[in-house]
């Protein structure tokens, strides 16, 4: 988290502080109960360079529910440092009010009842108010996409990403960067970008055959605003054909080669940038400690993890903006460029409140014709919910314990395994679960489900690799999902041990017993990476068959992982 | 995830060999290995720059490249492998650079070492861990 003292020593000039981020602002807002459109926008113009950063939007074109977590536990050196903070611990850090709507946005606490009362958040059209807004305030303000863009919908996963990439194209960003684009298939990735109008940037999207940097992707590009030269760098999420399947992108190689991004630096500096801004979907703490190694990045915009901070994160003389997902949150970052160095700033996480911030009319059109097509597929209920459901959180949430549940029932399996994947927005208590919520949280290009005998060994296996991905202590080594779901069985992890040792207690929850190494169990799961996908039915049709034969979803908390060594 | 049935054995199988064959017989191969290389010289840890992944995207192919300006010759080991010798460049007096690139199968997550040794005989080391992984769950 940044201070007025780090900001000094880095020779920034204090007088541009807004407020520290202008979180100050909510506050006083909601303790008038009197927000507004004006309100949310209102903003101290700062000097030269305008970024708007928008990020994760995983392809939600309408105002969702999402459940920030409850559990993100950071490790090693990012213990108890933002992003890894939430809850009450959140609202203190950042001197915000309970209950109010900055609480609500940022924080679970008490979220289905502020949900009922600030309502929805996102919405592709509100999001083009808010960026009009900025532009009009600054014409030549640069929109930046962190990627996850085109992926996570009913209509994203009919049209291939094409109701996103329409919309974007009306938005014009200046440049992304990828993650989930990439499983889409390269060559729907290379379809698409060679017909929009901005650049797909990414310094580590190598050629996989050759080690080389891919002639598809441009590593960088230099961008004016206020007459500052600006470059741009990207960065795709290094870990592609690991923590996806590769076989859909076969020509590329990733990683987060930091030494190659150092030339980039170098390189753009050398070009006479005076201002350096890294694109990327690294992760927040593989942002951090990138950026701990590589020197001269001004900002770095985060995205992957999801994190949605109110302040910039000082790291060096580098700024880190963390700016949510799903179109939950816009960041606005003024910034007085003079002589290639930032000697002020102006920071806001806008939040996108959708009952407050009116939709921009251009846009809801196009979004009305995205949808128009699928409008029936969409809005068919499928059942209704007792409980919250939201995913978000590092080992368990009740939407992947509804598709757990379904797996286990459906596919008459001991143990069911669900992806940790970040992305998924929430409902709360009392909601129908249409179609289309149940792919917000299912929808994507690999979602066949598999049913196979796996010994007790090989499940710990698996879940001490799937741990290590996220407690390894470097972050280098981490991937940025959430653990691995698990149903049927419980578990006790300390995330403080290496590979290995970090699972105890596995038992069968139905009968209490130990799972054996040498004995055998029926697991069901979704989302293989491996080549071909998996055998079974689509998770969303097992999903849906049984979200009908149970009529109304509800879940008992679920105390299975015993968490130790936080 | 990725865990077909016949690649999480694969992975088990890599696994319990890395368990199983005796720590001492690793450190015997490796120590032999890096003797046999530099003699009686003293290592130090600077002046070779060794990039590998930090995690592999395929376990079987890893690519490895190594640089070490006024090296005569650089040995690469997968010390975690149970033949730790990857492979060893010779660069003459005429090689415009001491550089190069290879790629090697790991047995499993482990250290990789470039030795490098210099006209007048010293010996410079970089050292890099790279994770195998099932992967999967990201995102």
């Amino acid at each position: 988290m940044i201070s007025r003292r780090d900001f000094l020593q880095a020779s920034v000039a204090a007088s541009a502080i807004y407020g520290a981020s202008g979180v100050g602002n909510w506050a006083r807002l909601a303790a008038q109960q009197a927000l507004t459109q004006e309100d949310l926008l209102s903003f101290n113009k700062t000097g030269n360079v305008t970024i708007i950063h928008i990020t994760d939007i995983h392809a939600q074109l309408k105002p969702v529910y999402f459940r920030e977590p409850e559990v993100n536990l950071g490790v090693g050196d990012a213990t108890g440092l933002p992003p890894h903070v939430t809850g009450k611990d959140f609202v203190d850090m950042f001197g915000l009010t309970p209950g109010s709507p900055e609480a609500y946005a940022l924080t679970y606490t008490d979220f289905s009842a502020l949900a009922k009362g600030y309502g929805k958040m996102g919405g592709m059209d509100r999001c083009a108010t808010v960026i009009k807004a900025i532009r009009a305030d600054r014409p030549d303000a640069l929109l930046l996409d962190g990627g996850d863009t085109w992926q996570g919908s009913y209509t994203a996963q009919m049209t291939k990403g094409q109701d996103m990439v329409n919309v974007m194209n009306l938005l014009k960003p200046e440049a992304m960067t990828f993650h989930w684009e990439f499983t889409l298939g390269s060559d729907r990735v290379r379809e698409i970008l060679a017909d929009v109008s901005y650049d797909g940037l990414g310094q580590n999207i190598f050629d996989k055959e050759w080690e080389e940097p891919s002639e598809d992707f441009k590593a960088y590009e230099f961008y004016e605003s206020g007459g500052v030269k600006i470059a741009v760098i990207g960065q795709a999420f290094p870990y592609m054909p690991i923590a996806n399947p590769g076989w859909m992108f076969p020509e590329y190689a990733f990683g987060i080669r930091d030494r190659h991004m150092q030339k980039m630096v170098d390189e753009v500096l050398a070009m006479g940038a005076e201002l350096v801004v890294c694109l990327s979907h690294n992760g927040f703490d593989v942002d951090r400690a990138m950026a701990s190694k590589v020197t001269g990045i001004d900002v770095i915009l985060t995205a992957h993890t999801h994190d949605a901070l109110p302040e910039p994160v000082l790291v060096g003389d580098t700024m880190l903006i963390a700016s949510g997902s799903n179109g939950k949150f816009i960041t606005r970052l003024d910034l007085d460029v003079q002589n290639g160095r930032i000697m002020g700033f102006a920071h806001k996480l806008i939040p996108i409140f959708s009952d407050v911030i009116e939709p921009d009319a251009e846009m809801a059109t196009l979004i009305d014709e995205q949808r128009a097509p699928f409008e029936a597929e969409l809005s068919e209920v499928l059942g209704t919910t007792d409980s919250e459901l939201y995913r978000r959180g590092n080992f368990n949430g009740t939407w992947d314990d509804l598709i757990c549940d379904a797996l286990i029932s459906e596919r008459d399996a001991d143990i069911a395994l669900s992806p940790g994947f970040r992305w998924g927005p929430s409902l709360i208590a009392g909601d129908d679960i249409t179609r289309e919520d149940l792919f917000n949280c299912t929808g994507m290009n690999y979602p066949n489900t598999y049913r196979s005998e796996m010994t007790g060994e090989t499940i710990k296996l698996i879940l001490e690799d799937v741990a290590d991905n996220l407690f390894n202590p470097d972050p280098y080594y981490q991937q940025g999902g959430d653990m691995v779901r698990v149903g049927g069985m419980g578990y006790h992890i300390d995330v403080s041990k290496p590979q290995g040792e970090r699972l105890t207690e596995m038992t069968m929850l139905k009968t209490g017993e130990k799972i054996e190494a040498d004995k055998t169990y029926i697991v069901a799961g979704w989302a293989s990476v491996a080549e071909g996908g998996a055998p079974g039915e689509p998770i969303w049709d097992v999903v849906e068959n049984y979200i009908k034969k149970q009529g109304t979803i509800k879940l008992d908390p679920n105390n299975s992982v015993v968490v130790t060594g936080v | 995830m990725k865990f077909t049935r016949r690649d999480t054995l694969a992975m088990g199988a890599g696994a319990a060999v890395a368990t199983f064959m005796p720590m001492q017989a690793f450190a015997d191969a490796n120590d032999e290995a890096v003797m046999a290389f530099t003699g009686d010289a003293d290592i130090m840890d600077e002046g070779v720059e060794l990039t590998a992944p930090e995690i592999a995207e395929n376990g079987n192919t890893v690519p490895i490249s190594v640089s070490a300006p006024g090296a005569v010759s650089i040995l690469i080991l997968a010390t975690g492998n149970p033949a730790p010798r990857v492979i060893e460049f010779s660069f003459g007096p005429l090689a415009g650079a001491q550089s190069a690139s290879t790629r090697c199968r790991l047995a499993g997550t482990q250290d990789i070492v470039a030795l490098a040794k210099m006209a007048d005989g010293s010996i410079k080391r970089a050292t890099s861990i790279v994770k195998v992984t099932i992967g999967g769950c990201g995102g």
